[in-house]
């Protein structure tokens, strides 16, 4: 039935740009941040809050955008590259990283990720400053494409990635490895006596959550053709934050769920006000007061886990 | 050598006394409440554009300049007296005893919607009046310019430090704020109002931030987005002080406004950077911050 369910409902996502053109680039960059927001849902498991995984995001963006400028032109290696190097960065930050809890945790990623910005935001000659860099459109497979068609292609392998990601990261969670981080959560000190290094377990997942953060970061740097240092503000991982809550960390669909619900809200939205931020924040209150489970706690029959 | 140097001292000390306002009060509410406010900047920036809109009223209709520096405190004072006691009622309280994720995420809701709200109200224009500040004009010292103003604020922050010292040490509301912050429930169960000392903790806290942004108007203005970066650098000095240590806000602000110095002289391209760097060497080293401490009593 599940399967019906979630099956349906990428057919639908891969059909709906082909009525209305317009959706695609909302719907790449909404799957796009789910990644980045999956990441942050997999350390949340453990009761681990980071405002700070927007750095990875545009650490991953840059990484695109270097790599162009160094000559590689091939859409699968940028992806993979830029990939490795989120998580590069995500192993050594979570090196010092992943020994704190609590506001401590959350602190130290806001203060590493703010460095992060402001180098970015002030090395002018490297990063081209406030600018941003160019995110040139790549070749795929070897085919050097236009941009609309590329925008196309960039859209159905984001969605191709979700599904297969998204499996991935299922099993990773359903793991033994996976199913630590709930207990990190409820009682760190028995996972210690059981003889599992909870530090081991939070490395992982810190590493798979910046590799995810880091995949979102290169698709929607190859969606908007831009990165700026504004990737990587505290209000982004603020946001990233939000939409994993929205959506529910109970499941891996949680994440892209709140993405697709606050990208298609945010399109909806400008139309009619420019008080988006007020919706926002006004929606995110009443889903943490009175859905503490997300919106796929709507959906799922099994008891999903809650903040 | 020193003529290049003290003005710039004086500028960064000064604009790190407008941050240690902000910070100070998140500080006190964190550990009053134990609650971490992300929405605190907003309030520093509602305060900076009530009394902005104010001190134009008063230049607009050719009242006596001077009323600008009533204007700026009464725009602190009021703002705490709209915002202190509805957020903590509506918002802040239904978080007591939550995860910090929880805490986190209402207050950073809170932000967003606060950040909206000074759109619609004060538009997207930067407001600038710069009335108390030339009143006040300058002092010459030894070939050096000073601006009057500058050193105010500096003031202003060593008698907000003595006065907050003296509120908690000697007086009753003191008294029963750190029988509060030493043990809730304990407090409680003798009588005291808790709810009562957490609206005036939480306002108190507002009035701090309202007052930074109130008193940064006249020398940097006020532009959307201001209560975002002020947030993460209040953020930033609070914590390298610790959280919930006072004397801890004012040394950090002093230590980032003397980093950003350092910056600007050494590596000027990296003035932005020098107050995260310091937060990062300070909270990896010592996580509880430079005063704070695991266990003891934070206030």
């Amino acid at each position: 039935m599940r399967t019906i369910v979630a099956a349906s409902a990428v057919l639908i996502l891969a059909v709906l740009p082909v009525a209305a053109p317009w959706l695609q680039f909302v719907l790449t960059l909404a799957i796009a941040k789910g990644f980045a927001a999956l990441g942050v849902a997999v350390l949340l498991r453990a009761g681990l809050i980071s405002i700070g995984h927007a750095m990875f995001f545009a650490a991953s963006a840059y990484g695109v955008a270097f790599l162009a400028r160094a000559g590689i032109n091939d859409l699968g290696l940028l992806l993979i590259l830029s990939v490795l190097a989120a998580a590069l960065l995500g192993a050594i930050a979570g090196l010092f990283l992943v020994r704190y809890r609590a506001i401590f945790f959350a602190m130290l990623n806001l203060a590493v990720s703010m460095v992060f910005y402001a180098l970015c935001a002030k090395l002018y000659s490297v990063t081209g400053g406030t600018d941003g860099m160019t995110v040139p459109v790549p070749a795929v497979f070897g085919v050097v494409l236009g941009e609309p068609t590329f925008k196309s292609v960039l859209f159905y392998i984001s969605l191709a990635l979700m599904l297969l990601v998204g499996l991935a990261i299922q099993r990773y969670l359903n793991s033994p490895l996976g199913h630590a981080l709930a207990a990190v959560h409820s009682n760190e000190i028995r996972l210690e006596y059981l003889g599992i290094p909870v530090w081991a377990v939070l490395l992982v997942a810190y590493v798979v959550s910046a590799a995810l953060a880091g995949l979102g970061g290169a698709i929607a740097g190859f969606a908007i053709g831009r990165v700026v240092p504004d990737f990587a503000f505290w209000t982004a991982s603020g946001h990233l934050v939000l939409i994993a809550v929205l959506g529910g960390i109970g499941g891996v669909p949680g994440a892209f769920i709140g993405a697709l619900f606050l990208e298609l809200l945010h399109s909806v939205a400008v139309t009619v006000t420019d008080a988006w931020n007020l919706i926002v924040g006004l929606t995110l209150i009443v889903v943490i007061m009175f859905l503490p489970q997300g919106f796929y706690g709507l959906f799922s029959r099994k008891e999903a886990s809650s903040l | 050598m020193s003529n290049a140097i003290i003005p710039l001292l004086l500028d960064s000390l000064a604009s790190a006394a407008l941050i240690f306002f902000a910070a100070v009060g998140l500080t006190l509410v964190f550990s009053v409440l134990r609650v971490l406010n992300v929405a605190h900047g907003s309030l520093y920036s509602i305060g900076g554009y009530v009394a902005a809109s104010l001190c134009l009223f008063i230049a607009s209709r050719q009242l006596n300049p001077y009323l600008s520096f009533a204007a700026l405190l009464f725009s602190a004072v009021f703002v705490a007296a709209i915002f202190g006691p509805l957020i903590e009622r509506s918002l802040v309280r239904w978080t007591y005893g939550k995860s910090e994720a929880v805490q986190i995420l209402i207050t950073f809701g809170l932000f967003l919607m606060l950040e909206d709200l000074q759109r619609m109200i004060f538009g997207v224009q930067s407001f600038y009046e710069d009335a108390p500040m030339r009143l006040l004009g300058t002092l010459t010292i030894g070939g050096v310019v000073y601006l009057n103003y500058q050193i105010l604020l500096i003031g202003m922050a060593l008698l907000v430090v003595i006065s907050l010292r003296l509120l908690v040490n000697h007086t009753r509301l003191g008294r029963l704020i750190t029988a509060v912050v030493t043990d809730r429930e304990m407090a409680q169960s003798i009588g005291i109002d808790t709810n009562r000392i957490f609206i005036l903790a939480f306002s108190l806290g507002v009035f701090l931030a309202a007052l930074g942004g109130a008193l940064a108007t006249p020398t940097s203005g006020i532009a959307p987005g201001l209560g975002a970066d002020t947030m993460v650098l209040a953020f930033a000095v609070a914590a390298i002080g610790g959280l919930g240590q006072i004397e801890g806000a004012a040394v950090a602000s002093l230590i980032v406004g003397v980093a950003r110095v350092l910056a600007i002289y050494l590596v000027p391209s990296l003035d932005a950077v020098a107050p995260y760097a310091a937060m990062l060497v300070v909270l990896l080293i010592r996580p509880y911050g430079l005063f704070g401490s695991m266990t003891a009593r934070r206030i």
